[in-house]
């Protein structure tokens, strides 16, 4: 009985050793570096993720007071409710 | 089998070379090269008649960058102070929308030169790692300190040591 090999898995046909040499540059050429005078869209505030600090701060309080939850954000301490 | 994990060597390699060739340049301008010239580079707004003999601090900055904002009424205050003994500030804005560059200026209501930069060619060219930067070059035409970013206080007592020095040299 014949072992199954790698090449089993992935019909060489189908995908050609040729076609996955030209995709690969192709995958990483598709990154793409913003440069630091191209971030007016990324600078705008409704991209950032933290829009509200001191509500966050707040809402993290009554997590962290009231359901004795903390991490996940910015709020340290052990769970306690003491604070 | 081994012919496959070839083509991906190669492959990789391939695309290795290909993301250095596209890389931009890592020169951009730094200190020691030569200004270029201003005027090639087609800046919306209008640059002072001769930057050559005198010391030219060349700010790249947009009016949706906070430390920009920070730095503008400092080099005004620069400006005022180092104009009449040979200070040229060129301003030059990297905004995409030319309303958002004059709202500012405007805002700020300085006294040196403000010009945009639409096609970012000029700041593409300068290669700045963080906004604000700023070339500080000296009456020779050559780029002799370069500062990325503001901070305040310690930004503007390094300008004015820096600015004070080239003054001080002699004109070409």
């Amino acid at each position: 009985m014949r072992r199954i090999t790698s090449s089993d898995l992935i019909p060489m046909p189908i995908l050609s050793r040729a076609s996955l040499a030209a995709a690969l540059p192709l995958l990483i050429a598709g990154c793409a570096a913003v440069k630091p005078w191209q971030r007016e869209v990324l600078s705008d505030a409704i991209m950032q993720p933290d829009r509200n600090p001191m509500s966050n701060q707040l809402t993290d309080h009554v997590y962290f007071s009231r359901e004795a939850a903390s991490g996940g954000r910015t709020v340290g301490g052990g769970g306690c409710g003491c604070n | 089998m081994y012919g496959y994990s070839r083509s991906i060597i190669r492959g990789v390699i391939v695309a290795v070379v290909g993301l250095l060739l596209a890389a931009p340049s890592l020169g951009g301008l730094k200190a020691g090269d030569r200004l270029p010239d201003l005027a090639s580079f087609h800046l919306e707004g209008r640059l002072p008649d001769k930057l050559l003999g005198r010391v030219v601090l060349l700010d790249f900055w947009a009016s949706w960058c906070g430390p920009c904002k920070a730095s503008f009424p400092a080099m005004e205050r620069l400006h005022r102070l180092y104009r009449d003994r040979g200070l040229t500030i060129v301003a030059v804005s990297v905004d995409e929308k030319r309303e958002n560059m004059e709202r500012f200026v405007k805002s700020m209501n300085v006294s040196f030169a403000t010009a945009r930069d639409a096609n970012q060619k000029l700041v593409a060219a300068a290669d700045v790692q963080s906004m604000p930067t700023s070339f500080l070059i000296d009456r020779a035409g050559s780029v002799r300190f370069v500062h990325a970013g503001f901070h305040g206080v310690q930004s503007v007592r390094k300008y004015e040591e820096e600015i004070e020095r080239l003054l001080k040299e002699p004109p070409p």
